[in-house]
């Protein structure tokens, strides 16, 4: 494709229009937000809320659209799409939560807003990209941003912790997947994943030593994004010094780009020497369950525990990965029950939240149910569907992935992984005994003063039972979704069928 | 396709209980779930009257498509296995919220019947599912609501018992979705379709190594709900510490869920390897027999005691399945009936007596007799019917298990008849201890005979024994001919299984070689 040709140039845009949406609204926040007082910086949020709005509208309009942009660097598919709508949904919920949490904590909102929409755009970027690079800057532009977003409480000790940590680990790990992808381009002589793809499938690479050196790379840098144990270190202490909303976004939107990037690359384009890099996800995926949830059990601080539940849920991704192309669609569905299910937990921990540290304790949940019957049973329901309890999201993502799994012969991890969910009964129940069977705990205020966390709860809780009760349409979307990314890039077709 | 019946059946208490869950008066609440509660019985006797007892196969049946990704279809249907466990289900919830009403439960009470009537969906699904995902869902969903009664309304060491039954259940349920996963899979291969439905994965070709690994998987998490000796100790801590209604539940009805899965999907799905594990079972069936007896008799707290009499009852459930008859198999199906009237009755009574006492200690007691004899009648009643006293229903089924047993391994049935005399004994002896005697607590001189609603609660337990006592036969006639059906497969299963040790008789093969020739009427008339 000429860069020169007139209607590829116009071709070209509107697929990446909704990225132009959110960077003019970045910037637009930024200028808008000069004049506004930390405390008053609603008006900021509602108008980040609105541009996601309008970018989410406009993402529905590449659904279905097919090819690529920018002479490769940009992929038009429906799993760019699919993986923007989530990304954009959980950016949406992240305001949602955001709007009195950061004038309450007089974080400052011009700063807040645009930083957490530059974000955004590099989530999407990752989703939609095209070739390596494009994948590693938007791997930058969504880091350096949530370093800064973890650390925006400056005068919080926790916080700057939170931000220097994760951005020392964080870049160290970018360093690793830069050099995976410049030992790949040495390998195959490209950094666009299509030709890499054809490269690769035409079997001329064999065992290549820089190619397995990159691959080795890329796994690591990635495990570093997704939290992957070992390289889960940062996580939990991040998670915890972060102001919650941003650990939400983490927990959610950072795991989102990255496991787009990384399926897309690795599921897709390294598809054909699966022999190559499936049994080290297999090992990995296993050690990411078991780790997170052992540790998971111990946690009394709220946001600690969500954030080894995020490492857990990771390792069960990871699994999907492990079994191959297979699991695919299973994985996409399980990242869309993931996204409400987690948006919802956090959004009631901010609900239980106070300034300072208050109400991050699991024990300050006790007798929550007697006190907000309504939040408690939000709550629960998010418990339930981490747990993976029917009829809930996370039941069905897990029941997706692991008979995928299944039917590509991976019994042992498969058992590993039910395994795993009793141990995370333990801990998520915990959780509801403190609700439900406890007294004590902290008063919940001003709820009704807070419209926009609750309609967060409430949303997050209905998609949560919905797309567990009725999921056929969102197996569908992402079946579609990746079948389109591996059909774009050629073959596989027949090992798709369910 | 017939209007509905059952999903009608499935969803009322689920509606009741959104429907309970806005309201905000403490009256309205139980009236309401009380109603709530009532029509499903209805609901419940109406499909009785609609059965047709001739019929082997689903009666009622409704499918729709759900999940067309995963081939999961909404499959529900009735037959002589479930139909009486349906109808013990809505009568045990109604009863249990009518006896909570009366004080039992003074905190959260729209918690409380919002959880019943979850429960009461989760159970009535799991009978009716004939779709193996649907059933898995509802197996899980019954969980839920009974970890929040013994948590929230228990006693004593509530939430140590509440999440010991969630590990004990998850570890089982889990290792069972990945052999359900896998036996789908193997469906798959054979038939190129992916479906959960029951009937199409009955005929699924396994080698005998799946086989087995697939029935251990079932079995186990089937075993942890009965419960069997020796996964079984999750139980008494369970009952111990649940409120009444709970504890009525839970052995009326949930432990039932372990043995129905045993006639529904562990053997019929995998009748080789069942007829291969017939010895297995029927030892750790009688291990938990007698076992359970001794350590009942030793039981100084009446919840304990009659948690462990339900381990060793529900012993005598496994050793009729596995039998593998259909004396057995009927008598194990009437046993579970009796079992959860007679049991369900028990810890009623017990509640009663705590709600006057708020002890359940044997040696608090004495000489109640004198002061409280409706309730002494009562007891005593409801005690000889679980120990087995002809006449009553306790009879019926243990007298059909022992013969099937007998069929099948004669040591067995020696063996069960030690449990039954020991059963007479600890039941007999705690009776004694509570009722006879001279009062020996000052306070035990105060206590108040039943009221009008604990009548009214106990009439109905009391009518159910009489009457399935007397008349067996219009249970047992419906329950046949799928128990039936359900056993020709493990006759053929038996049969082939012989043919391989002894090739060269073929003989093996005729129908009066097969696990047991004869006819319903000689299995009657033996009564």
């Amino acid at each position: 494709m000429s860069p020169f040709n007139l209607a590829a140039i116009n071709f070209v845009w509107l697929p990446i229009l909704p990225l132009v949406v959110v960077t003019v609204a970045a910037m637009a926040v930024l200028l808008a937000g000069v004049r506004v007082d930390d405390s008053e910086s609603e008006g900021l949020g509602l108008l980040t809320l609105a541009s996601l709005a309008v970018a989410f509208v406009f993402t529905l309009g590449i659904l279905g659209q097919y090819g690529v942009a920018f002479a490769g660097a940009i992929s038009v598919d429906s799993f760019s799409a699919f993986f923007e709508l989530v990304i954009l949904i959980a950016a949406m919920f992240t305001v949602m939560m955001s709007l009195d949490y950061a004038a309450e904590n007089r974080i400052p909102g011009a700063e807040y807003y645009s930083l957490l929409l530059f974000s955004v755009l590099g989530m999407m970027l990752m989703a939609a990209a095209g070739d390596l690079i494009v994948i590693f800057l938007g791997l930058e532009t969504m880091s350096i941003t949530v370093y800064v977003l973890a650390g925006i409480m400056r005068r919080n000790a926790k916080s700057n912790e939170a931000a220097i940590k994760y951005f020392l680990l964080g870049a160290f790990s970018t360093g690793f997947l830069l050099y995976g992808i410049a030992l790949v381009y040495g390998a195959t002589g490209t950094i666009k994943l299509g030709p890499i793809h054809d490269a690769l499938a035409s079997g001329a690479m064999g065992s290549n030593p820089l190619l397995l050196a990159g691959i080795g790379m890329m796994v690591i840098g990635f495990g570093f994004k997704v939290a992957a144990v070992p390289f889960h270190m940062w996580a939990p202490d991040v998670y915890e010094g972060a102001p919650t909303p941003v650990t939400a976004f983490m927990a959610v939107g950072v795991k989102l780009a990255a496991f787009a990037a990384f399926i897309r690359v690795f599921m897709v384009d390294f598809a054909s020497v699966g022999a190559h890099w499936q049994t080290v996800l297999w090992v990995i995926a296993a050690l990411t369950m078991t780790g997170g949830n052992l540790i998971a059990v111990v946690q009394t601080n709220i946001k600690r525990m969500l954030a080894y539940s995020a490492i857990a849920h990771a390792g069960y991704l990871l699994l999907g990965m492990a079994a191959g192309v297979r699991s695919g669609p299973a994985i996409l569905y399980y990242l869309l029950g993931y996204t409400f299910t987690n948006l919802g937990a956090f959004s009631v921990v901010i609900a239980l939240e106070r300034r300072g540290e208050a109400g991050n304790q699991i024990s300050d949940f006790r007798g929550l149910a007697a006190r907000q019957p309504l939040l408690a049973g939000a709550m629960a329901i998010f418990l339930l569907s981490l747990t993976g309890v029917p009829p809930m999201a996370g039941f069905v993502g897990k029941f997706y992935i692991f008979s995928e799994a299944l039917h590509q012969g991976y019994v042992g991890l498969v058992i590993i992984a039910v395994l795993n969910s009793v141990v995370s009964a333990y801990y998520y129940f915990y959780v509801l005994v403190a609700m439900y069977m406890q007294e004590g705990g902290v008063e919940v205020e001003r709820l009704s003063a807070r419209p926009a966390l609750v309609a967060a709860v409430g949303l997050a809780a209905l998609a949560t039972i919905l797309i567990g009760v009725y999921p056929q349409p969102y197996i569908a979307s992402a079946a579609n979704a990746f079948h389109s990314a591996s059909g774009a890039e050629g073959s596989h077709s027949a090992a798709l069928e369910p | 396709m017939n209007g509905g019946l059952l999903t009608a059946l499935i969803f009322l208490p689920l509606i009741g209980a959104l429907f309970i869950l806005m309201q905000s008066e403490e009256r309205a609440i139980w009236n309401s779930a009380f109603i709530f509660s009532l029509l499903p019985l209805a609901l419940s006797f109406y499909v009785l009257a609609e059965f047709n007892p001739h019929v082997a196969e689903y009666q009622l049946a409704e499918q729709y498509d759900w999940i067309p990704a995963f081939g999961i279809t909404y499959h529900i249907g009735i037959d002589g296995i479930s139909l009486f466990l349906v109808l013990l289900t809505t009568i045990l919830i109604t009863l249990s919220l009518l006896y909570s009403g009366g004080g039992d439960i003074e905190e959260r009470p729209r918690e409380f019947c919002f959880f019943m009537l979850v429960l009461e969906t989760g159970l009535l699904g799991a009978l009716l599912s004939v779709d193996l995902f649907l059933f898995y869902i509802f197996w899980e969903v019954m969980l839920i609501p009974m970890y929040f009664l013994i948590g929230m309304w228990g006693h004593g060491r509530k939430i140590y018992a509440a999440i010991k039954f969630v590990l004990f259940t998850a570890v089982g349920s889990l290792l069972m979705l990945v052999a359900i996963l896998y036996l789908v899979y193997s469906a798959h291969e054979h038939f190129n379709r992916t479906s959960f439905d029951l009937p199409l994965l009955y005929q699924v070709p396994l080698t005998v190594t799946e086989g087995r690994w697939l029935f251990a998987a079932f079995a186990l998490a089937f075993a942890i709900k009965v419960p069997m000796w020796p996964v079984h100790t999750w139980l008494p801590d369970a009952h111990t510490n649940a409120p009444t209604a709970g504890s009525v539940i839970l052995a009326g009805v949930m432990l039932k869920m372990g043995t129905y899965g045993f006639l529904r999907f562990a053997v019929p799905l995998f009748p080789t390897v069942a007829v291969e594990a017939i010895p297995l079972f029927m030892a750790l069936a009688i291990i938990g027999i007698i076992y359970g007896a001794l350590v009942a008799m030793m039981q100084p707290d009446l919840k304990r005691l009659i948690a462990y009499s339900s381990v060793s009852h529900m012993g005598f459930v496994m050793l009729g399945i596995f039998a593998l008859n259909p004396e057995g198999v009927d008598g194990a199906i009437y046993q579970m009936l009796n079992h959860g009237v007679s049991t369900g009755g028990l810890f009623l009574l017990v509640g009663m007596l705590y709600m006057r006492r708020h002890t359940r200690e044997i040696s608090e007691f004495g000489g109640l007799w004198k002061r409280v004899p409706v309730y002494a009648a009562v007891f005593m009643v409801v005690m000889l019917s679980s120990i087995g006293l002809p006449g009553l229903n306790g009879f019926v089924g243990e007298f059909l298990i022992m013969l099937g047993a007998f069929l099948r391994i004669r040591l067995a049935a020696v063996f069960a008849v030690v449990g039954v005399i020991l059963g007479a004994l600890y039941m007999l002896w705690t009776y004694e201890r509570v009722m006879f005697g001279p009062i020996t607590r000052a306070v035990n001189e105060t206590i108040g005979d039943l009221t009008g609603r604990e009548i009214a609660v106990m009439a109905p337990v009391i009518a159910l024994m009489l009457f399935m006592g007397l008349f067996p036969r219009p249970l047992i006639s419906r329950i046949e001919p799928s128990v039936t059906a359900m056993l020709a497969r493990a006759n053929v299963a038996q049969a082939r299984l012989e043919l391989e040790r002894q090739p060269n008789r073929l003989a093996a093969l005729s129908p009066a070689r097969q696990i047991s020739n004869r006819k319903p009427e000689m299995a009657a008339a033996a009564r």
